[in-house]
């Protein structure tokens, strides 16, 4: 193939990119996700739940099947194709603190488990946790001066 | 009947949009998955700080509090509330008690998979 005409072909292939392919993919399964979280939501507030209670009985449902679904290897299949649309819910949030655990197994059920089990939600319960206290010290300040 | 649809069109339609956001952030910045992850809990807090989460988890429900957004809404309100309860203290309490049954249930969970499964070896 001559150089030129190589040239061609990858500027091709790189122009026809797959962001929109990419895009609709994590909207529509991120967006399904979220409807099956809405029903379960409403399943549980039929059987009796009040709403605060019933949102965490989802999200407590979401991170099991996230976690059940990572270790028989579906879900990275599934993350595969929807990138941000299993990410973005809780279920990526579960699939990241399941993963490392299960492959640093070999490293020791106390100390290899036990630490990489942090590996990504370590850092997102710090900065929600420093977040959330930049947040309640301003609030208390706040409220100081209102009562 | 009519509600209940409506609310999983909501639902839908703003979970989607989160999920949209973090591709457009992986596919078009260096972001990766982890940061976003931690970007989302924060931006929830911040939104939840200024009053926003409420009216937003009003109108798309599981749209607001099942992605990881909703995890830091869950933070601002949790603390808000404990600052109202217990003052000061409640800074302390607040963060993590909000956090406490999503992040129980990804640990133990976690922990069971990582007994039950072995990693597959990956296909690519």
């Amino acid at each position: 193939m001559e150089k030129k005409e190589y040239g061609k072909l990858v500027k091709r292939r790189a122009s026809r990119s797959p962001a929109l392919k990419n895009c609709l993919a994590a909207f529509f399964v991120g967006g399904g996700i979220c409807i099956l979280g809405q029903c379960l939501t409403e399943l549980w507030v039929a059987l009796g739940l009040d709403l605060k209670t019933a949102g965490t009985v989802t999200t407590i449902v979401l991170v099991f099947l996230a976690a059940l679904l990572t270790g028989i290897g579906v879900f990275d299949r599934i993350a595969r194709f929807a990138g941000a649309g299993t990410l973005v819910p809780v279920t990526g949030f579960a699939n990241a603190v399941v993963s490392p655990a299960i492959d640093n197994k070999s490293e020791g059920l106390l100390l290899g488990v036990g630490a990489k089990i942090f590996t990504v939600a370590g850092p997102v319960l710090l900065f929600g946790t420093l977040a959330g206290v930049v947040w309640g010290l301003i609030y208390y300040i706040f409220t100081l001066f209102v009562r | 009947m009519g509600t209940f649809f409506l609310h999983l069109f909501w639902a839908g339609l703003v979970g989607g949009l989160f999920c949209l956001i973090a591709q457009l952030l992986i596919d078009y910045t260096a972001l990766t998955p982890a940061r976003i992850l931690v970007l989302y809990v924060v931006a929830g807090v911040v939104l939840g700080a200024l009053g926003l989460f409420t009216p937003l988890k009003n109108l798309a429900g599981a749209g607001a509090t099942v992605p990881l957004i909703g995890f830091g809404g869950n933070i601002a309100e949790g603390v808000r509330d404990a600052v109202d309860t217990s003052g000061l203290l409640g800074v302390m309490t607040g963060p993590l008690t909000a956090a406490a049954a999503g992040t129980t249930a990804a640990l133990v969970f976690s922990y069971l998979a990582a007994i039950l499964f072995s990693s597959k070896p990956k296909t690519q």
